[in-house]
């Protein structure tokens, strides 16, 4: 719906422009053509051009074979056919995406920071939603709707200044005496609608990604049958305020949380690309089963008003929530251990060679270095590299 | 009579879709239901392909845990060879081993050498996962059936399902008394 409305802007805006200035058709085809072209290249460039601004770098399952694992469970809960590539951002904030035109051509990348910070459960609740991202078809559609939205921002930019330096629409007002007085109306309406277009654009964007990530977040419950592993990964990621160096406004929809939320934004800002964290990790707490329809009631308590699930996938059944789960049994890994796993895999990755001492010390020998032996600084032992 | 004969060609043509279209619903759905079945024997296969090494890594620690060890091993043997069985004694034969295998690492806590172990934790951690990948596979394998069996009860896919020997899928249930029993909480004061 949102979407569909979005495409009636830019047709609009397109039609009266062109109306303004030369014929509507040549304004409607432009715009129709900008917007095809920026489609295209989104479609087919957006995974790697994503992955490449965000420096992240792409995982063997041995490499990491906790998350590894993690990614297939969830590929195997949400019925995906192909896993997704997996990829590690060396950043310490707390964030993951996802991306992918595809369901079949998808990857999910999480910062290491994050991979430390969370437990197996809680990482699962991760990257559910970020499967489910896949799963919906999420990248596809923002990529779609945020490449609407620049069109619709770049032709009334140009627009604007077409109109006030151009000076087309007097001339053609003088040629024609008698259409003078709808020339005038019709670039009244076309001067509206390049300053509000943009702004019903992007308000119209933001609530299509808060509601995708309502609905990510309750696939993600469904997937885990445990919503409190997404809640408390939540948590930890909200109670951290480090921005993630490597994002970019075009690409905030794909991150669990957003990647430029300041302390203390406002609840239910319609400025912003997600729900307040606090919102939907009392959502998440609230659910009685793990349904979508668990979701809905869930958020008609918390949010009040009608609920974020579209009714056709509303089903009557109510699934139960998992209660047996790992939290604290044997080979869970606490947080410093994490830490050191993480720290250890992103060395490997940089392909530096990591030797443990006899002495307890590390060495890491980088890519470069030619010796055959290395000594240990520590306690002067002599290794083969 | 030209236009009832367009009004005749367009009635079938219509039909004709709504029950190709009915058609190729109930085979995507009765695929989706074999590949989720496929999933869920590529994970048993996994999971009795990680026992002997898990035996064989553990043995060496625990002298004192022969029955737990051997309780294992036959499990899995019996896992083995009802894997060529139906769905309902294999899920009993599968139910056994999780039973067997988390006794097993339960009293991986007694032994702090073990849990010291690299090989082990890697071992350990294949072993949670592939439990968790089969309960996955199970749950999406059981909702497959769901949607599958649905489709062939429900008015109007259920003509075509008839007219054409849809049959309605088995759910794979869990037969082991543990696990289908709810947890007993008690709201005494």
């Amino acid at each position: 719906m949102l979407t569909i409305g979005m495409g009636a802007l830019l047709i609009l805006i397109g039609y009266f422009l062109g109306a303004a200035f030369a014929s509507a058709v040549a304004g409607l085809v432009i715009a129709i053509l900008i917007w095809v072209i920026l489609s295209l290249v989104a479609y087919f460039q957006g995974d790697s051009i994503l992955l490449g601004m965000s420096r992240a770098k792409k995982i063997k399952p041995d490499d990491h074979p906790r998350l590894y694992n993690v990614v297939e469970e969830m590929k195997i809960a949400s019925g995906l056919e192909k896993m997704p590539d997996i990829y590690i951002i060396d950043d310490p904030a707390l964030n993951a995406f996802a991306t992918g035109r595809d369901p079949n051509k998808a990857s999910v990348a999480i910062t290491s920071g994050l991979l430390q910070k969370l437990n197996r459960d809680e990482l699962q609740g991760v990257i559910a939603h970020e499967i489910s991202h896949i799963k919906n078809r999420d990248v596809l559609l923002m990529a779609m709707c945020g490449v609407l939205l620049g069109t619709i921002v770049l032709l009334a930019w140009y627009g604007s200044r077409f109109l006030i330096f151009g000076g087309a629409g007097s001339r053609r007002s003088s040629s024609r005496g008698g259409g003078g007085q709808a020339q005038i109306i019709i670039l009244i309406v076309a001067l509206v609608f390049m300053i509000l277009a943009p702004i019903f654009a992007q308000l119209i964007y933001f609530a299509i990604s808060r509601k995708r990530e309502y609905l990510a977040d309750a696939s993600g419950a469904l997937y885990t049958r445990y919503p409190e592993g997404l809640a408390s990964a939540l948590e930890k990621i909200g109670a951290s305020t480090g921005q993630l160096k490597s994002a970019n406004k075009a690409t905030a929809p794909m991150y669990i949380v957003n990647p430029f939320r300041q302390k203390g934004m406002k609840a239910s800002d319609l400025s912003s690309t997600h729900p307040p964290i606090s919102e939907r990790i009392r959502i998440l707490r609230a659910m009685a089963g793990a349904s979508f329809n668990n979701y809905d009631q869930a958020y008609r308590q918390v949010h009040g008003g009608r609920g974020v699930i579209s009714t056709a996938s509303l089903t009557a059944e109510t699934v139960p929530i998992a209660t047996v789960k790992l939290e604290g049994e044997a080979g869970e890994l606490n947080e410093t251990q994490r830490a050191r796993e993480t720290s250890d895999v992103m060395w490997r990755l940089s392909n530096y060679k990591t030797i443990t001492c006899d002495c307890g010390a590390k060495l890491r020998v980088p890519p470069n270095f030619k010796e055959p032996q290395i000594k240990c600084p520590h306690c002067g032992r002599t290794h083969q590299v | 009579m030209p236009v009832a004969a367009w009004v005749i060609i367009g009635v079938v043509v219509v039909l004709a879709i709504v029950l190709w279209s009915l058609y190729n619903g109930l085979v995507r759905l009765r695929n989706q239901v074999k590949n989720a079945w496929a999933q869920i024997d590529v994970q048993l296969k996994r999971r009795t392909d990680l026992i002997p090494n898990l035996v064989e890594t553990v043995k060496g620690y625990m002298k004192f845990e022969r029955e737990t060890l051997e309780a294992v091993t036959k499990a899995r043997n019996i896992a083995v060879q009802a894997s060529s069985a139906g769905a309902g004694e294999r899920a009993k034969a599968e139910g056994e081993l999780s039973s067997a295998l988390s006794r097993l690492l339960a009293v991986v806590e007694r032994y702090p050498d073990l849990k010291a172990n690299q090989n082990f934790l890697a071992l350990q951690e294949e072993l949670t996962s592939t439990e968790n990948k089969i309960s996955f596979s199970r749950q999406f394998y059981n909702d497959s059936v769901l949607r599958y069996n649905n489709q062939t009860q429900m008015v109007p896919s259920n003509v075509v399902a008839s007219m054409f020997g849809f049959k309605a899928g088995e759910f794979f249930e869990v037969t082991l008394a543990a696990e289908r029993e709810a947890p007993k909480v008690s709201f005494t004061q």
